[in-house]
């Protein structure tokens, strides 16, 4: 638990996500991400002279559904904006942004913290493109326009956050719904999705808000915690030390686990809003806005409480099952294909997943489609095969691509032994050859009672039922 | 054949009788282009491929599909405005005087597909940003009627190269009167038409939402001709509109009888309003009443703050259009051989401060308070506010008439270096032109008289309509122009 006994931490965090469209927020330009240096570019996002912008309808549509998921208000008509700042990889002197008119306003979102549900306010989303890339040499800066004009939704919360632990797992969760949505893939290290934190503090009880320092450079979770971590212990010194907290941009250094000063914002900049008269205002009509929403995926926290109601998962296996929306769709086939979500969750936690993440596979490259993983999970429930069999029918289904448990079974000639008559004979084979085990058994060494068991599956060729030799067997012994 | 004698259409018909080659009229207007640029300075670039283009359409002279190619071997003169492929384009700044496009502006693309052969690219203040041509980085381009006069501006080139038949036509851009005005002081049909008819891209971009794009002719029907091969929606703008292009030209009609025609009372009481200007207006709107049209009066009170209006919002939207201006990756860029101390501040002030000439940056400076914080509100955002309630009683005044005639400027050309140490005087006299250009209406300037003081000066007068309805303005022009006492009056250079 993040506790002080004085200070109490302010977090907000404003989200970038890269908005998965093959074009440009407003150009034909590709956004591949392997592209080679200033491969991506076009008159559009060089800011040639007379270049003009035009709306990505799909990077539109994604903002739309992000806003929609984040239970926000979708504004029918919004405003492209221009912020107008100098800098070498911005070419056109401004950003295309949104400012008092953006495109997502007052949503929430609910996360689990320690199993805890928390929720925090979403102050709006907007639409943007993203700056270029300066890569800096010494006495010299080379350009990168690659990624200049990329479709941006930047998710702005409020300042709800109480606890590093708590932004990251709010960050997480944007990010899960983001990859639900399909909106973006959430690449944090490739920077298709970027967290930049505003932390301050203030005394305990205290409501109003201390001076915000704003930190970049984030590219994973865990380091948003630990800037954070780092950045309130850093404040609370400060504030214990007497000296005044500046407000200013602060960069994270991951490998000095540090927040370093990158430069003083000494008072508000002034970028210069005024609207796009490039760009009409962007009208989203109804018979759009409906069939997106429509159209909306069940999100993470629905599909989890689900699946605890629905098929009785414990909480964790619910966790672990809808973290990714593919691995979830996954584990539903399964369960429709099999009729046991207890087994088809034991599979996929356990030995899917043992296997996907040993060979470094996704769910969505795995080998064994869920309608066989199902079919096999029903053999088992059925007594055709033992869950001893059921391992080395899944190992051939991994290595054979394609292949059903049923055909495996046949090649192998897999089938246990269920038939009591065949066992018995099996039993009493075992046991008249071998006489003294059998009198030492009868004569109290019950110790034996295992390795007789071990005798009968050799004999049935590891086919037979082992619940029934069981039985059986001591049946057959102590009579 | 008189080749410079005809018209443009005129021109195009010959071309279909064979009577005359494309390198004839190319070689004839190359050379008069050439041999009166020392003295208009009208031109900045010309296209070296021009004339072999044109040898080159001699060839195909038998196999012109006209539907196709209506401008076919046109020689068409370009404001430096406009991006063309190949060819130097500086919208006659330092900034751009190394700058050559890749790429062709719409309007370019689609007048070459058309057949027009670009002759050369024409001088103009600089950005577009003055009314005399004298804000070029280029020097002054001169009024071929008088070259102790200034052709207009901003397009002055344009106009000095039409009136100077250096070319068949040319083409403008008009973000408050930068075609109407130069029109006027040059004796030439200069049409701007609605807002959004013409797609801006690959026009160097002044005012975003003022900015149109029209020709600049010697009659009516040439330009109606030409808007009809540039207008439409383009797919690279999003303010182009999908209203659709009429065959303007071939439906012309100088029949006014019935028509209302509306005379703004605040116009008619601006003070400098010259005498002369005064009664060539008047006897324009003698003519069109004797043919049967009704004349309305018409108040537009807010037609006072027009010009305010204008200068804070062109002014603003530069200021941020011209951000893009600054070295990095073309353009000027100033000489850092010795790089310490050079620190990105000083970069981009040593960029831009040789780059612009003074009247663009005290023009970025305007827009850049206009839009800054705590002034935005006063300024930027109440002159917003007060266009929409401009647009607002322009369209009440066109539910009584259909179309408004009035003066162009206060009055005809001015000297050279008469105005422009006094910037004031000089943006009032946008003061008729550039309420269009706020509402988006069309509005075009047809020559209509001469000056009286002996400098033998035209005069033009304005024609304003409803959005998209440039039929009714051309027809106006049109009768206009039938009785106008310009016809075959001619610029002596």
């Amino acid at each position: 638990m993040f506790d002080h006994p004085k200070f109490e931490c302010v977090i907000g965090l404003e989200i970038h996500a890269q908005l998965k469209s093959n074009t440009k927020m407003f150009s034909s330009d590709s956004t591949e991400f392997d592209a080679g240096d200033n491969q991506n570019i076009s008159t559009v996002s060089l800011g040639m002279p007379g270049a003009l912008p035009t709306p990505n309808r799909l990077a539109i549509e994604l903002g739309i559904k992000m806003g929609l998921a984040l239970g926000c208000q979708i504004r029918r008509t919004s405003v492209f904006a221009r912020k107008n700042y100098f800098y070498p990889d911005l070419p056109k002197g401004y950003q295309i942004s949104q400012y008092d008119q953006p495109l997502c306003e007052n949503g929430k979102v609910e996360y689990l913290l320690d199993g805890e549900l928390k929720s925090i306010t979403i102050e709006r989303a907007h639409l943007e493109e993203d700056a270029g890339k300066s890569n800096h040499y010494g006495d010299y800066t080379l350009l990168n326009y690659n990624r200049s004009g990329v479709a941006l939704l930047e998710i702005v919360s409020g300042p709800d956050l109480r606890s590093p632990a708590e932004a990251a797992a709010y960050a997480k969760t944007v990010r899960q719904i983001l990859r639900y949505l399909d909106v973006c893939d959430g690449n944090l290290e490739e920077g298709s999705m970027r967290c930049d934190c505003n932390v301050s503090i203030r005394f305990k009880g205290e409501s109003k808000l201390g001076t915000k320092v704003e930190i970049k450079n984030i590219n994973s979770f865990r380091f948003v915690e630990k800037a954070l971590e780092f950045e309130f212990d850093r404040q609370v010194e400060m504030v214990e030390r007497g000296e005044p907290i500046i407000q200013e941009t602060r960069l994270w250094d991951p490998d000095k686990n540090k927040t370093f000063s990158m430069r003083l914002k000494e008072s508000a900049d002034d970028y210069r809003y005024f609207p796009d008269p490039d760009l009409l205002p962007l009208v989203i009509d109804e018979p759009w806005f409906e069939s997106i929403k429509k159209n909306l995926p069940e999100l993470p926290l629905a599909r989890l409480s689900r699946f605890q109601t629905e098929y009785q998962l414990p909480a964790y296996d619910a966790a672990v099952l809808t973290a990714e929306k593919s691995l979830s769709d996954y584990f539903e086939k399964v369960v429709i294909s099999c009729g046991n979500p207890k087994g088809a969750s034991n599979w996929v936690m356990t030995e899917l997943l043992r296997e996907l993440n040993d060979s470094q596979l996704t769910i969505e490259n795995c080998p064994i489609k869920a309608q066989d993983l199902g079919a096999m999970v029903k053999l088992i429930d059925s007594g055709d095969i033992s869950g001893k069999m059921a391992k080395s029918v899944f190992l051939e289904m991994w290595k054979t691509p394609g292949v059903t448990p049923q055909q495996v079974i046949n090649e192998k000639g897999l089938v246990q032994v269920n038939d009591e008559s065949t066992l018995a004979k099996m039993i009493e084979q075992v046991i008249t050859a071998n006489p003294q085990a059998a009198t030492d058994y009868r004569s109290g060494k019950t110790k034996l009672f295992g390795f007789f068991v071990g005798q009968v599956m050799k004999v049935s060729k590891g086919q037979a039922n082992p619940e029934k030799v069981n039985e059986l067997l001591k049946k057959l012994l102590e009579s | 054949m008189d080749i410079l004698s005809l018209s443009m259409a005129e021109t195009l018909e010959q071309y279909k009788q064979k009577n005359v080659k494309p390198s004839e009229v190319a070689q004839c207007y190359w050379d008069r282009a050439q041999k009166l640029n020392p003295k208009l300075n009208a031109w900045i670039t010309f296209n070296e491929d021009f004339l072999a283009q044109a040898l080159k359409a001699d060839e195909k002279i038998n196999d012109v599909d006209w539907s196709k190619s209506p401008l076919w071997s046109v020689p068409l003169g370009v404001k430096d405005m406009f991006c063309t492929k190949g060819i130097k384009t500086t919208a006659a700044s330092k900034m751009l005087s190394n700058f050559t496009p890749p790429y062709d502006a719409t309007v370019v693309e689609r007048l070459k597909s058309a057949g027009a052969l670009v002759l050369g690219k024409l001088n103009q203040d600089e950005f577009a940003m003055g009314s005399s041509n004298e804000t070029s980085f280029y020097g002054p381009a001169y009024n071929p009627w008088n070259l102790e006069y200034v052709p207009g501006g901003s397009s002055g080139g344009s106009a000095a190269a039409m009136a100077s038949k250096s070319c068949l036509v040319t083409l403008g851009t008009d973000t408050g009167g930068s075609i109407r005005q130069p029109s006027h002081f040059c004796g030439l049909v200069g049409v701007k038409p609605t807002y959004g008819r013409v797609s801006r891209y690959g026009i160097v971009a002044f005012a975003s939402s003022l900015d149109q794009a029209g020709p600049m002719a010697s009659t009516v029907t040439d330009a109606a001709l030409i808007l009809e091969s540039m207008c439409g929606q383009d797919a690279k703008d999003q303010t182009s509109s999908d209203q659709k292009v009429a065959p303007w030209s071939k439906k012309l009609s100088a029949q006014v009888k019935g028509k209302k025609i509306g005379i703004i009372k605040e116009y008619w009481e601006t003070s400098g309003l010259s005498e002369d200007v005064k009664q060539v207006t008047q006897n324009a709107y003698d003519y069109l009443k004797a043919e049967g049209a009704e004349l309305v009066d018409l108040s537009i009170p807010l037609t006072e703050h027009a010009v305010a209006i204008y200068y804070l919002v062109a002014s603003s939207e530069a200021s941020s259009n011209l951000s893009r201006y600054d070295g990095v990756r073309y353009g000027h860029r100033a000489n850092f051989e010795n790089l310490s101390g050079i620190n990105l501040d000083l970069f981009y002030s040593k960029n831009r401060g040789e780059g612009f000439g003074s009247e663009v940056k005290t023009r970025i400076m305007l827009g850049t308070y206009c839009l800054s914080a705590g002034y935005y509100d006063a300024y930027y955002k109440k002159a917003s506010q007060v266009r929409r309630l401009l647009q607002e009683q322009f369209l009440n005044a066109f539910s009584k008439c259909d179309a408004i005639v009035s003066p162009v400027s206060t009055t005809p050309a001015f000297k050279l270096g008469h105005r422009i140490m006094n910037p004031l005087q000089m943006y009032l006299n946008d003061i008729f032109t550039v309420s269009a250009n706020l509402v988006g209406i069309p509005a075009m300037t047809v020559p209509y008289g001469l000056s009286t003081d002996g400098s033998g000066l035209p005069i033009g007068v304005q024609i304003m309509s409803k959005h998209f309805d440039e039929q009714t303005m051309l027809d106006i022009g049109f009768a206009l122009e039938s009785a106008s006492t310009m016809k075959g009056k001619f610029a002596h250079v």
